[in-house]
């Protein structure tokens, strides 16, 4: 159990780190805006609900996720696990688990990232419900979990992190041509926000732990990167998100109209795709 | 998912099963709370001031305000601090900056304000690219060129870290806030679309810490 101790604590800590924006906040609207706070009531309440919250998800991770994630990430990348003496140049493929878990972990810690929520909900206010929330975070998901998962497969193997990333940004750049443009900036944006207080600190002790047990590689060069695979990818998987069910929902369109005209539509075969996975089946696409 | 790998693949006992549960109630609970604040206070006083400020008409108290948002967010963020203290060591180690406290402590702080200075040029950017309607994916694709040619002058060193520091920067009080604020100005100027201009606020602060990172590292 959580010590009261240790609420206190944590919930210092965060009541710091929000300070500065608050400050700021306080500032312009008063020193420059020269207005009172329309509603303060509501706003104070607000902020005090953001501050519990965040205060309450931390602990929780604290107990319950972090300790599992820390010493599953270093219980897999141990080279007694993988199979390996140590010293000894292992194949890049007896590090199977490995990807699998970073492959979860990416996904899990995405799902329930809380600046992904704020992002999704905005998204499908904005969109009048046409971008579903759930679907906006599965897709967002996959992507970090496959980032993540290549990432580590960079740090078996030691291919440089640049190859990756630009060759990452010329697949974004193609997408962006292709997807359709309402998607675009929020693709664009949903790289940034997925990498925050839940996926880091798992992400980084991933990547350290298997940095450090893989012959050859160095901590302090190798260790990092994780995270930008973590950012990159997402876009990509946004973007592709989008496509896919705009060509689903022309394809519906299409079938309409050719059972309009009495003729058999072909049966779809599902493509492995994200939007096939999540439960928020809705069609997002131009909400025109 | 964590409770599948740790029976079936590592074949090991939960530890502390008690304890976990607890974790996951305090986490639902705290995510259910943090939403409602959302709704109730951050959502709202960021769009509100964005309209204020879209009606008080002064694009210079503007893009302040956006850019101390942008570097007093990130200066203060806990995970840049780890960061630069972790790169600071690797800088150490490469026989960059010297191997003692005074040395490494400077290059860290050197290194979080130039995240912090990275981001609020780039929310100034945004905010700029949505008052002018600038199309956000040249500007983005601009960045990547801009990456790619660092990347490939940058010390190797650096060039991991660069990557990464462009994603820790946007805290969880920060998106909100920032998503708000472009939102809230996208739609209080006519002729924008919420949607299409409101949204790559976030975007462009993950993408000038790379390119600030990398000057760093090739300047020191």
């Amino acid at each position: 159990m959580p010590s009261f101790a240790e609420f206190i604590d944590v919930f210092l800590a965060t009541t710091r780190d929000v300070l500065p924006i608050v400050t700021i906040l306080v500032f312009f609207q008063f020193a420059i805006l020269r207005q009172p706070l329309p509603n303060p009531r509501k706003l104070i309440a607000g902020f005090g609900f953001v501050l519990l919250g965040l205060v309450l998800f931390l602990i929780g991770l604290e107990q319950a996720l972090f300790p599992i994630g820390r010493l599953m990430a270093s219980q897999f990348s141990d080279p007694a696990f993988v199979g390996a003496a140590p010293g000894e140049a292992v194949d890049w493929t007896s590090y199977y688990w490995v990807y699998a878990f970073a492959f979860c972990v990416g996904f899990a810690t995405t799902v329930a990232e809380p600046s992904l929520i704020a992002v999704a909900i905005k998204a499908t206010e904005l969109s009048n419900g046409a971008i579903g929330s759930w679907g906006l975070r599965i897709a967002v998901a996959l992507g970090v979990a496959i980032g993540i998962a290549l990432g580590c497969y960079r740090i078996v193997t030691g291919i440089p992190i640049h190859y990756f990333i630009i060759s990452g940004y010329v697949v974004v750049v193609v997408q962006t041509v292709f997807a359709p443009r309402m998607i675009v900036p929020l693709a664009y944006d949903s790289g940034g926000v997925t990498t925050s207080t839940v996926t880091v600190p798992l992400v980084a002790a991933l990547g350290f732990g298997l940095a450090e047990s893989v012959p050859g590689r160095s901590t302090l060069i190798d260790g990092f990167g994780l995270i930008a695979f973590a950012s990159l990818f997402p876009i990509m998987s946004v973007m592709a998100y989008a496509q896919l069910a705009e060509w689903q929902a022309k394809r519906a369109r299409a079938r309409r109209a050719a059972a309009q005209k009495n003729a058999p539509g072909k049966s779809t075969p599902g493509k492995n795709t994200p939007a096939n996975d999540g439960p928020g089946e809705d069609v997002p696409g131009e909400a025109t | 998912m964590i409770a599948f790998f740790e029976l079936v693949v590592l074949r090991q006992p939960i530890p502390n099963l008690f304890q976990l549960l607890m974790g996951f109630l305090m986490v639902l609970a705290g995510l259910t709370l943090f939403i409602q604040g959302l709704e109730l206070g951050l959502f709202p006083l960021g769009e509100g001031m964005a309209h204020a400020f879209a009606r008080k008409g002064s694009v210079f108290w503007l893009i302040v305000f956006a850019f101390s948002l942008g570097f007093g967010t990130t200066v203060a963020e806990p995970a840049l601090i780890a960061i630069a203290a972790e790169a600071a060591e690797i800088a150490a180690e490469a026989g960059v900056v010297k191997k003692n406290e005074e040395a490494m402590d400077s290059y860290a702080l050197g290194l979080r304000f130039t995240v912090a200075l990275s981001v609020g040029f780039a929310i100034v950017l945004g905010v700029i690219r949505i008052l002018k309607g600038w199309p956000i994916h040249v500007m983005i694709a601009c960045g990547y060129v801009l990456v790619v040619i660092m990347t490939a002058i940058a010390p190797r060193e650096i060039i991991g870290l660069a990557y990464d520091s462009g994603g820790v920067t946007t805290s969880t009080i920060t998106v909100p806030l920032v998503t708000a604020l472009g939102v809230g100005l996208a739609s209080s100027i006519k002729g924008r679309n919420p949607m299409l201009d409101g949204f790559g606020l976030i975007a462009f602060a993950s993408l000038t810490p790379m390119i600030f990172v990398m000057a760093y590292g090739m300047v020191i």
